[in-house]
């Protein structure tokens, strides 16, 4: 007999109690009884009675939800299904085309999950190089931009596709029924296959014509190269072939045509290197980027722009032995105009341009350039450019017309006339029965129309571009349009009747047309047709040559336009030049709290345009020089033709006495919240003069009034002090003779082992700097032109903080790079010491900028010392140093003491005096969901009260270390970008690691040009400056 | 009786007291009911603090920005006043711990209240450093607490954190020796007000003064404490200045990074603190009736201590000058000549005027014994002495290395609101130890009863 061995499963079960038994015959268990506890009477009796229960329930309660309000809950939410391509955390890069009429880049958009978070140059493009300029890098955030419209409007009412295409169509068939006038006013469009729709509309309703308008117009030359040509075309310029370079006004370096290009050729013949270097004349009235450039800059009035053109021409056409014509050139000027002449006839390549766009100058100019030989050389019609095609003459025929009430249909697609027009069109416009706007917000133009037809941000949008002769490019959307937003192409295909997507248009076109491979094309972003092969011309582009020809002019046709030139105006006691600032451009990115922000290259002004002055003048006048710090300027009124403006003064050293400049862009009214209200509209002194729109007046009237202006400069005080270390400088011939002319140690210390330069005194232990990397920048001062393309390149990495003009006032913007811009005084050492001036009286006049002084431009931003002055005083080590040269930042251990910042000797360090997100007072990018999509998430928004500075793109070093540890290599030399270096035009800046003797950056910083700024201090700066070289003769 | 006393030699105390005169006379203010000019003046002082308060916390709330400070000039008045109240409080540890090693026997008169500053002036002066900090609510973060944060620990490298161990040093020392002094006092009061029968008071100060018995150990044990901690405030007179001078010092601005500052600093500390003795004893002994024990004598001693610390003032600010033209050093020389005639120039001789050529017309018997000359002049010492260290802080930052970064320093309301708020917690304080404490050290007065007086008291 076995025995079982019995387990038993409590007490209650071994004991076997009958109530136990009872209870395994009960299933479900008697509920508790509560009849019978809440029925007993002795619960009366207890110390804990309802109210007191209720007392802790909701102290219970309280305390939960306080604890609750601790921190905000954000939500991640996970892809439910994931986007094959997108990997949280992981950059896509997607190449895409920038055109807005204006300008041209083929760009590279970097994505993070699906949003496009900051744009670049593509490297690749045979055309841009990798360019790009503020306004490009900083058209990431216009599509981010709160104003845009949602959904487009029908009468000003919100409406759907579908109703305004029902309300469009029946309108056009009605018109085109009756044989009516339907107009479409574009700004230049480089797309071919935009063009294609536009004729496939015309073919739907054939009473269509499409007038191309440049709010900043190129007419001039388009008009004198069809007379020179038969072809109104621009020609291709070649500045990297110029040994000299003289400019009327022409602002080539950022603003003028296709200044993306410009500026690289530019930066090419500007090292010193080779022992050549470009000389560059500059000839114009206010102070340009290209001006504060050139070696020679002449100042000039706008009336005697052409009359320098012209009397350039007779000096070169005397040595030449063709004709000339009187000019009547002011004596101050022809010394200059000699030296230029000789420098033009002695060169081998040279270039002369003029900003000018009055057709006769520019015939002149042809004209010279033809005596000179450039044709064929710098200048190349076979390879015409696109990208300006507006007529000026066109435009105000349509104007008339619509005024005249024949016009039935007007379409306007990227154009703001009655912003840039002004009143002529908007009451024009009156008389036009069916009025359409493709405007992505409802401006100044848009706010008058019958339709808003809202067209997608370029980045949600596919299209293609064809820059110049040969050269295509392709762009892609990197998103899902945001809103109920459609192509203008699409809208256009639509009302033709064209049931195809955009995309397969544009697609098909693209092989019809182009032919090369679209998944290439795609994927590289552009496509340029191999020399020498045959490929079919866009039907929509203008004619031009298949080879270089030199215009053919006689002698007739210069005399006219000599005639033309000669014939003067009447100016009055100030000229007015209406000029293009390097940030807004022709304003139709005003809402772009970036490049508001953005300083101006020259006066360093941000969120305002102004009447730039000549010092001189001012101070006759009795308005407000803004000198040591003072920000409130003068007002005058401005008065052109009895239309009157209000803007501050702004004394701008450099400008021609007796001649004011008012920048474009300015006086928007109905941009967003961010531009509106902001400067004064200068489109409204632009007038059509023979046909081409005359961007200067010259009988201009200036009053001072006694009210004064809140002006916001990054930079109040504008010269070296004669502290020359700053800024190191030498001219070419110094620089042939001695490479380290102008690079000498300036002060020397006497030791035990002789004299030794400050810099190699040392109090500290050294940090090692030979193991592992040691990340360094090298700047070039010569090739830096100032363009701040770098600026918004850092803003836009870095999720640098738009603080707005109240701060920037306070002197508070916090821009990790800024670009220092110092003039020349007439006041130095010398001049002081043989005058026997006193310090006091010496350093007094210092302050004061040269009438036409000579400019220096120097990106600063952390210097990473080695031993850097604010690692020692942060009380709690926030700020550190790296084992790879890096100065770190702690932000979430800075405590916020400010005593790093006040001993940078570079003042690099920028501090958040406030929260500038989520805060109702700085309602720009940061303070509203769409905005913050533009946020780079690898970089931390930081919080009030700590510091921050630059840390050479410490995320892009990460990543690159990542990647090449992932491959199994070691980083190459070029893998790792900084924002700044990948931004810059002219390759100024290069980052690098230091410890690798191979890497370009240790090369630069081993040049014989290169130093450290404030070495003296003993810093030990791991960005190294190169000395500026200055193309100037000895007797200049 | 008089014939072997010297003749030259006035008495400390006059009116001919008694031991029990002068306790009447230095509790009156305690056990009496105030007047209305205290009341009017502790209005006056405690709507100033609350304003002052009021603008902190609108800092706290807001952020830094409120202040008129910017990306070249990080401190300013935020700084300046720290200094310039913690150079006021040095007057106090001066007078307690240096004239009690030298046995100056004048100093009992104004120790107590000199010390009393000494509190609250570093009361006031440490605000500063934790309220100009970004995030204010991680101050603690100074202190070389063990934490959580990893491997996270001070930077001993840093001025500002030898300032957080120097002050912090300086008020427990400061505040000790002070108590210290007032225990028989307190036990003098409680005597008081058993006398008059208020219970309650006599309990607080019998509290107060640790149930002070005043038998001969306790007198024994008292006096050799104040010699030991005497002994330990004297190097703090000297160090404390000399590191809060270090945050400048150590730094490579020019006008900041200069070898003198130290000893300048010292020596403007004790003559600022000086002066707002001065100022506030010359108003506290007409107020509490206090002629008899703060005496002309008194005054013209303290005003021979500000003539030497005011020149050696003065020398330092030529010697700064000469040695920035002799380093040869382009930045420090324009430092020094942009001080002088840069867009602060008028801050900078409002400094010399009121800190160098005021105080020398001390040299004059005449003013140097006159209540109201000296009022007048200590008012320009004051306003002198916050010159120089807004000259110091200010000009030296808005025009550093780089001239693309000069600006300018405009103070916003903020900073005006919180200075002035200083000064209403400073007579805040001041007022209600007036009202609460005896403003003499009764004790050691009562010492020096039987010699100084002119007659021989029984």
């Amino acid at each position: 007999m076995t025995k079982v061995k019995k387990y038993w499963k409590g007490i209650e079960e071994l004991e076997n109690t009958p109530e136990f038994r009872k209870s395994v015959e009960n299933e479900f268990p008697e509920q508790a009884n509560v009849g019978e506890f809440l029925g007993n009477d002795a619960l009366a009796d207890s110390s804990t009675n309802r109210r007191d229960f209720l007392k802790f329930l909701g102290f219970g309660v309280t305390a939960a939800t306080i604890a609750a309000c601790e921190t905000p809950v954000n939500k991640a939410i996970p892809y439910l299904n994931k986007p094959e391509e997108i990997t949280p955390g992981i950059a896509n890069w997607y190449a895409s085309t920038f055109a807005d009429g204006n300008d041209y880049a083929s760009i590279l958009v970097k994505t993070r999950e699906g949003r496009p978070i900051k744009i670049e140059g593509n490297k690749l493009s045979p055309v841009t190089k990798g360019a790009v300029n503020a306004r490009i890098n900083s058209s990431v955030l216009s599509l981010y931009d709160s104003g845009r419209l949602k959904n487009p409007l029908a009468k000003k009412a919100a409406s759907t596709w579908a109703e305004v295409d029902k309300a469009v169509i029946p309108q056009l068939e009605a018109i085109a029924a009756k044989g009516g006038k339907i107009r479409i006013l574009s700004n230049s469009i480089i797309s071919p296959s935009t063009k294609k729709a536009i004729a496939d509309f015309s073919a739907k309703y054939p009473g269509t014509e499409h007038v191309s308008y440049d709010a900043i117009s190129n007419s001039g030359i388009l008009k004198a190269n069809q007379a020179n040509f038969g072809d109104s075309i621009i020609p291709n310029y070649h500045f990297e072939n110029a040994e000299v370079i003289v400019s009327f006004g022409a602002d080539f370096l950022v603003n003028w045509l296709a200044s993306v290009e410009y500026a690289g050729q530019y930066g090419k013949t500007r090292n010193p290197k080779s022992g050549k270097m470009s000389r560059h004349f500059q000839f114009e009235t206010t102070l340009s980027v290209s001006g504060s450039n050139a070696d020679v800059r002449v100042a000039v009035k706008p009336s005697e722009q052409g009359l320098l053109v012209l009397g350039l021409y007779n000096i070169i056409a005397k040595a030449k032995g063709a004709a000339t014509y009187d000019a009547g050139v002011a004596d101050e000027y022809k010394a200059k105009l000699e030296e230029a002449a000789s420098e033009l006839l002695a060169a081998k390549g040279s270039l002369v341009v003029s900003g000018s766009n009055d057709s006769n100058v520019q015939f002149v100019v042809n004209a010279i350039n033809s005596l000179l030989g450039n044709y064929g050389n710098t200048i190349d019609t076979a390879t015409p450019v696109y990208l300006k095609q507006g007529d000026d003459a066109k435009v105000a025929a349509l104007v008339t017309e619509m005024a005249g009430g024949s016009v039935d249909a007007v379409i306007l697609y990227g154009v703001n006339p009655a912003y840039t027009i002004g009143a002529s069109f908007t009451s024009a416009l009156e008389k036009v029965k069916l009025k359409i706007s493709f405007a992505d917000r409802e401006d100044e133009t848009a706010s008058l129309v019958d339709y808003v037809c809202p067209d997608n941000h370029y980045l949600e949008s596919w299209n293609d571009a064809n820059p110049k002769k040969g050269q295509y490019s392709l762009g892609q959307p990197t998103i899902s349009p945001l809103f109920s937003t459609r192509q203008a192409q699409e809208s256009l295909l639509k009302w033709a009747g064209i049931e195809t997507s955009y995309h397969d248009y544009l697609k098909a076109n693209w092989q019809t047309t182009v032919g090369a491979s679209w998944e290439v094309s795609l994927h590289d972003g552009f496509y340029s047709v191999p020399v020498g092969s045959v490929v079919e011309k866009p039907t929509s582009q203008p004619a031009h040559q298949a080879e270089t020809e030199v215009p053919a002019t006689t002698a007739t046709d210069i005399s006219s336009a000599a005639a033309a030139i000669r014939k003067g105006v009447t100016a009055g006691a100030f000229e007015l030049q209406v000029y293009v600032k390097t940030g807004l451009g022709d304003g139709s990115q005003a809402n772009n709290p970036w490049l508001q922000e953005l300083p101006d290259p020259i006066s360093k002004v941000t969120w305002d345009n102004y009447v730039t002055m000549s010092p001189k003048q001012m101070a006759e006048l009795g308005l407000s020089r803004l000198e040591r710090g003072d920000n409130d300027a003068s007002v005058v009124e401005l008065t052109v033709n009895g239309v009157t403006v209000k803007a501050p003064a702004f004394p701008q050293p450099g400008q021609k006495y007796g001649t004011v400049g008012l920048a474009l862009g300015y006086g928007r009214t109905n941009a967003g919240k961010t531009a509106d209200g902001i400067g004064a509209n200068a489109y409204q002194f632009v007038s059509v003069e023979n046909g081409t729109a005359n961007y200067a007046a010259y009988d201009v009237s200036v009053k001072a009034t006694t009210e004064t202006y809140p002006i916001a400069a990054t930079q109040t005080h504008h010269t070296l002090m004669g502290r020359e270390a700053i800024v190191k400088e030498t001219t070419l011939a110094e620089y042939l003779k001695d490479p380290k002319s102008g690079n000498a140690p300036l002060l020397l210390q006497t030791t035990n082992h002789g004299k030794q330069p400050v810099k190699d005194i040392n109090l500290w232990r050294d940090h090692d700097l030979e193991t592992g990397h040691l990340w360094g920048l090298t700047i070039d001062l010569n090739s830096c032109i100032g363009c701040g393309a770098c600026v918004t390149s850092c803003t836009s990495e870095n999720n640098v903080a738009v603080v707005g003009k109240d701060e920037v006032r306070r002197s508070r913007e916090m821009h990790w790079i800024r670009i220092d811009r110092y003039y020349s005084s007439d006041m130095t050492e010398e001049i002081s010491d043989e005058k026997q001036m006193g310090a006091i009286d010496m350093f007094t006049e210092m302050e004061a900028a040269s009438e036409n002084p000579t400019v220096s431009f120097q990106p600063l931003m952390c210097q990473h010392c080695n031993h850097a002055p604010c690692e020692t005083v942060c009380p709690v080590a926030a700020t550190t140093h790296s084992l790879e040269g890096l100065n770190m930042m702690a932000y979430n251990r800075c405590i916020g003491t400010r005593y790093c910042a006040n001993n940078c000797p570079y003042k690099v360090r920028r501090f958040n005096w406030f929260k500038y997100s989520d805060n109702e007072q700085f309602d720009f990018n940061m303070n509203d969901d769409l905005g913050k999509m533009v946020l780079n998430p690898d970089v931390v928004v930081r919080s009030r009260g700590v510091m921050e500075k630059c840390s050479l793109c410490v995320q892009q070093i990460q990543a690159g270390k990542l990647t090449a540890k992932k491959e199994g290599r070691r980083i190459k030399d070029g893998d790792i970008q900084t924002a700044c270096a990948s931004a810059c035009p002219t390759h100024a800046i290069t980052f690098g690691d230091l410890s690798d003797k191979a890497s370009l950056v240790s090369q630069i910083s081993k040049d014989d040009r290169s130093y450290n700024l404030l070495e003296d201090v003993g810093t030990q700066p791991n960005v190294y400056y190169q000395t500026k070289v200055r193309n100037v003769k000895e007797s200049a | 009786m008089a014939s072997h006393e010297a003749q030259i030699r006035e008495p400390l105390i006059l009116g001919d007291k008694d031991y029990h005169q002068v306790t009447e006379d230095i509790i009156q203010p305690i056990a009496g009911k105030a007047n209305k000019w205290w009341w009017m003046a502790f209005t006056a002082s405690f709507i100033t603090m609350s304003w002052g308060v009021g603008c902190l916390a609108y800092t706290v709330g807001t952020g830094i920005g409120v202040w008129g400070l910017n990306k070249t000039v990080g401190w300013a008045w935020d700084i300046t006043n720290f200094v310039w109240w913690i150079g006021i409080g040095h007057a106090g540890t001066l007078i307690s711990a240096i004239l009690l090693l030298f046995r100056q026997k004048w100093r009992m008169s104004i120790n107590r209240s000199a010390e009393a500053m000494t509190i609250f002036a570093v009361i006031c002066a440490a605000l500063f450093p934790v309220f100009h900090m970004g995030r204010v609510w991680l101050a603690y973060w100074v202190l070389p607490l063990p934490n959580q944060f990893g491997s996270l620990w001070v930077n001993f490298n840093s001025p500002l954190l030898w300032d957080v161990f120097a002050i912090s040093t300086y008020f427990t020392v400061s505040l000790v020796f002070w108590y210290l002094g007032l225990v028989p006092d307190f036990a003098t009061v409680r005597d008081k007000f058993a006398r008059m029968g208020k219970p309650l008071q006599q309990k607080i100060y019998n509290i107060l003064s640790f149930g002070w018995s005043g038998n001969a150990r306790a007198w024994h044990r008292f006096e050799e404490l104040c010699l030991v901690l005497a002994g330990l405030s004297t190097p703090l007179v000297l160090s404390v200045h000399t590191i809060v001078s270090m945050d400048f010092a150590t730094s490579v601005i020019p006008g900041w990074h200069t070898t003198i500052f130290p000893p300048y600093f010292v020596a403007g500390a004790i003559f600022s603190g000086f002066a707002m003795v001065l100022t506030l004893m010359l108003i506290a002994r007409k107020t509490l009736n206090l002629e008899d024990y703060i005496t002309r004598n008194h005054v013209e001693s303290m005003n021979k201590i500000i003539i030497l610390t005011g020149s050696i003032v003065g020398v330092a600010y030529l010697t700064e000058l000469f040695i920035s033209w002799y380093s040869g050093v382009e930045y420090e020389q324009y430092a020094f000549l942009n001080r002088a005639s840069g867009p602060y120039w008028w801050a900078y001789w409002s400094m010399m005027t009121c800190n160098v050529i005021t105080p020398q017309l001390f040299w004059i018997k005449k003013i140097r014994r006159s209540f109201v000359a000296t009022f007048i002049i200590s008012i320009f010492v004051n306003i002198g002495m916050w010159f120089e260290r807004f000259v110091i802080i200010v000009t030296s930052l808005h025009r550093d290395y780089l001239p693309s970064s000069w600006t300018m320093f405009h103070p916003t309301f903020i900073d005006i609101g919180i200075f002035i708020g200083t000064i209403g917690i400073f007579f805040t304080l001041f007022l209600l130890f007036c009202r609460a404490f005896p403003v003499i050290a009764m004790a050691e007065l009562k010492s020096i009863l039987k010699t100084s007086g002119s007659k021989y008291k029984k």
